[in-house]
């Protein structure tokens, strides 16, 4: 165990002793006692920049299933390490938030810090995992971990909801998700994603590729909330608003992100990927843009916003991965894509946590969230609207803010798709950039609507539940840090380009930056190019539409709500539940008549399905005995003995008629020369015709209607197919003796060597006596069982 | 020497149909009983036979056993018939 791996599972260990702290330390908030274990640990990575900012790598093993290929590799390089940065640095500011967010006295703390936690360890472990089993494990748990952190409040019905619809989609994904991996792993060889991508040329032509990119990208789509799987995500609003700023805006949701930006050399070469990767991405950048404007939660207003600009990174990275297709390595001009990406990736985690959190103050405060009746709160709370303004401008992708110079960097990406040859981008290409256009003008919208109508407006406190005033300073600590990050990040971008953002794009890409003269400069000023025309026709339509927002935010009524995903998903979740009732219900009739049915039907088809396929029709007569008139007589009686049980009127006649049937088969047993086997039938026939005759006996006058059978087709029809099958079988096994019997050792040996003259009995009770112990064991059980079922009678009232 | 046997057997088997005649006619209950005492020593003459057309001396036992048996449940049917119970139970539980 190295460092590294403590690094990873400390947040577990610590995990542990979180009900001990809050149960024994109440009077300090549980909190300050996760705080320090972030901050360590953002130090502790900082300190691997060094190494990756030389691109540099750093891998550690320790062995878990050895014999399965399973070891625990923790793998340090540009990607892994920038994730590992957000993770631990937002997760202390998100828990220093919490701390004085979540009440002391009203809260379950030591639940909300343990899940939380389970949280981190489980993401740090996603991103540093070079195992794909290992990455599999930690990536349920951060499914399991967020499930529990939504449901947080779970007396509340919609957290439950949420929750549990959450849960489903992930897992869903996490599913497909496996077998995508293991599909990867045959094909591979191995579970190590590094030995994968070096050999990522013979991937390609696999048969197995295919679907194993379906399944991992089903597996992202999911997580990371891209159409149409984002559905979860506007209803996991219902957590505490800490658990959304870091799980739903800065981690969670962007472990889809890193496992496209990690599996991107292993299957970049394929054109599907790319469209994939790229159209969904785009598709859900536009989508969820156009839907949030409509919302009126300023929380949903957020989640529809984190879906679109998860599909803005991830259609980034679609693009990023054309870059494989042009082998120039200095002027390929896919690669800003990846760069883009990674730089965005950073910035959103920066201004929507900080927009988060300022949600959750204003909800805090003003104890609502609804924009139509919050307004006016720019006086009354100025820090958070300071803190609010940076974040939204940077949303829109205004200057100066970070969010302006990766919107600048998409757009450049975007239309440098127009330039691609390859796989028919060079007619449909054209939609990159349009609706990645369209699409940030209603980014601006809702950034500015989110801003318009929380803080502008009429101020009117009448409509609110508390008397709003600003937040206290410990809760604006975080979001004020976040907005610092935002301003330095967007006049100083230099200052990550070297030591994050090209090692992490690096390692997407696989080494474009090694090479000398490849330095990756980010400014704010490129000339009059068209990426600037663009944004100025964003902020110029965006100000339009804002403006008029009023006259037409009526057409968004218009889109039919029968229509949507959300109506989709409960339709299918309803529909399935309805449907599997109604399908048990139609063959579950609780009758053990049906039951026998389908067991009986089961047992002919099948048999008759094997012989029609083995096709072994030969039946020979050669080793069949004469036929004497003695076997001939009593076959016949017995033939009688069995049709009158069947058809007999009564029931006291079927008894007698069975009781025939069983003297019948004695007297077979005496002709073929068995005495034992005589004497034993003659006497258990007697015994239980007598139990017949018993429970004849006590039949209720009632239901005691002496009608006969009455006759169905269908059990006529199975009745008669098992008889027919079952002959047909014993004729064709016998049909088909191939070896002799070992009866020959018995005959021999009973006498020489067990000291008896009886076979039978010597067999019984000397060569096999195993197996009469047991069903002396069997004739025990059913006598306790009889005596217990008479004796133990429970009276109506008992239990 | 075996025709002889089995004329005997198929005399034994008319007997039988014959019994069993009154099994499925018989007025009463008890005709029945007794029809059926004398199928179940009529069975035992048929397994005698056998053993001698099989030339084994095994299945004697049988025969001593179907003369029990049909003597056990002649009797208890005999009971059910007079009391209404085959095995009675103590006066004061």
């Amino acid at each position: 165990m190295s460092m590294l791996h403590w690094a990873i599972i400390s947040p577990f260990l610590l995990a542990i002793f979180v009900p001990f702290l809050y149960k024994y330390v109440r009077p300090i908030h549980t909190g300050l006692f996760i705080l320090p274990l972030p901050i360590i640990l953002f130090i502790y990575f900082i300190q691997y920049i060094s190494i990756t900012e030389k691109y540099g790598t750093q891998i550690e093993t320790v062995p878990w299933i050895p014999s399965l290929g399973l070891d625990f590799t923790a793998y340090v390089d540009g990607l892994g390490l920038l994730f590992a940065l957000l993770i631990t640095g937002i997760g202390s500011l998100v828990i220093l938030y919490s701390v004085y967010y979540l009440s002391k006295e009203k809260e379950k703390l030591h639940h909300f810090y343990v899940y939380l936690l389970l949280f981190m360890g489980a993401m740090l472990g996603v991103v540093l995992s070079d195992n794909l089993m290992v990455l599999y494990l930690f990536w349920e748990l951060t499914s399991l971990s967020s499930f529990l952190l939504i449901g947080y409040w779970n007396e509340r019905e919609r957290s439950r909801y949420g929750a549990q619809k959450s849960m489903l989609i992930t897992i869903f994904g996490g599913l497909a998700l496996l077998g995508g991996f293991l599909l990867l792993s045959v094909m591979g060889g191995t579970y190590s994603i590094r030995e994968l991508a070096a050999q990522s040329s013979e991937l390609a032509g696999h048969s197995l590729f295919v679907p194993a990119l379906l399944l991992i990208l089903l597996g992202a789509f999911t997580k990371s909330a891209q159409f149409p799987f984002y559905i979860w995500l506007p209803d996991a609003m219902e957590a505490p608003t800490p658990v959304s700023a870091y799980l739903h805006s800065a981690t969670m949701v962007k472990a889809g992100i890193y496992l496209v930006a990690r599996l991107t050399p292993i299957f970049a070469v394929s054109p599907l990927w790319i469209w994939l990767v790229g159209g969904i991405g785009i598709l859900t950048l536009f989508w969820a843009s156009f839907h949030a404007p409509r919302q009126t939660d300023l929380k949903g207003i957020l989640a529809y916003s984190t879906v679109s600009q998860l599909g803005l990174i991830m259609s980034l990275l679609g693009v990023g991965a054309l870059s494989f297709h042009y082998d120039t390595i200095d002027d390929n001009i896919y690669i800003i894509a990846t760069v883009a990406a990674v730089f965005h990736l950073i910035n959103h985690a920066t201004f929507k946590g900080s927009l988060f959190m300022v949600v959750g103050i204003v909800d805090h405060e003003t104890g609502t969230r609804d924009v139509r009746r919050l307004g006016g709160l720019m006086t009354v709370m100025p820090i958070t609207f300071t803190v609010a303004l940076i974040g939204a401008l940077s949303m829109a992708g205004m200057p100066p803010f970070n969010g302006f110079l990766s919107k600048e960097m998409f757009f450049t990406a975007m239309v440098r798709v127009l330039q691609a040859d390859i796989f028919s981008l060079d007619t449909w290409g054209i939609l990159f950039p349009v609706i990645a256009w369209i699409a940030s003008v209603f980014t601006f919208l809702y950034s500015f609507l989110l801003l318009g109508r929380t803080f502008f407006g009429s101020y009117q406190p009448e409509q609110l539940p508390k008397k709003p005033h600003e937040a206290p300073l410990g809760m604006l600590i975080a979001p004020v840090v976040l907005a610092l990050l935002v301003i330095v990040f967007g006049l100083f971008p230099n200052m990550l380009s070297h030591t994050l953002i090209a090692p992490a794009a690096d390692a997407i890409l696989t080494g474009p930056f090694r090479t000398e003269g490849s330095a990756l400069h980010i400014s704010h000023w490129h000339g009059w190019t068209i990426e600037l025309w663009m944004t100025i026709g964003v902020i110029v339509l965006g100000t339009m539409l804002y403006k008029t927002f009023p006259r037409w935010k009526s057409l968004y009524q218009k889109f039919p709500k029968r229509l949507s995903l959300n109506h989709l998903y409960d339709r299918m979740v309803d529909g399935m539940e309805r449907g599997s009732y109604t399908l048990t219900e139609s063959y579950m009739t609780g009758y053990i008549r049906t039951y026998f049915m389908y067991i009986l039907s089961a047992f002919i088809a099948l048999l008759a399905f094997s012989i029609l396929v083995k096709g072994k029709w030969h039946i020979s007569t050669d080793h069949l005995a004469p036929v004497g008139a003695h076997e001939l007589v009593l076959s016949l009686i017995i033939i009688a003995g069995t049709i009158t049980t069947i058809m007999a009127k009564s029931r006291l006649t079927a008894i007698i008629a069975l009781g025939s049937v069983g003297y019948t088969v004695t007297l077979f047993f005496v002709l073929f020369r068995a005495p034992d086997l005589a004497l034993t039938q003659l006497v258990i026939e007697t015994i239980s015709v007598s139990l017949f005759l018993l429970c004849f006996y006590h039949l209720p006058q009632l239901s005691r209607h002496e009608k006969g059978i009455r006759f169905r087709l269908g059990n006529a029809l199975i009745s008669i197919g098992v008889g027919v099958i079952v002959s047909l079988i014993a004729l064709l096994s016998y049909s088909q003796k191939n070896f002799d019997t070992i009866a020959q050792y018995y005959v021999e040996n009973t006498y020489e060597k067990a000291a008896g003259k009886n076979m039978v009995n010597v067999i019984l009770v000397d060569f096999r006596g195993f197996d009469t112990m047991f069903e002396i064991c069997v004739l025990g059980i059913a006598a306790l069982g009889i005596y217990v079922m008479v004796k133990l009678r429970m009276s109506k009232g008992e239990k | 020497m075996t025709v002889i046997f089995n004329i005997a057997l198929v005399i034994l088997s008319i007997a039988m149909f014959c019994f069993l005649y009154r099994v499925v006619k018989g007025p009463s209950v008890a005709d029945r009983v007794i029809a059926l005492d004398a199928m179940g020593i009529c069975l035992a003459g048929i397994v005698a036979i056998f053993s001698i057309i099989l030339e084994t001396s095994e299945f004697l036992e049988v025969i001593l056993l179907i003369g029990i048996l049909a003597f056990l449940g002649t009797v208890a049917f005999a009971k059910f018939l007079q009391k209404g119970v085959v095995i009675e139970r103590e006066r004061d539980r």
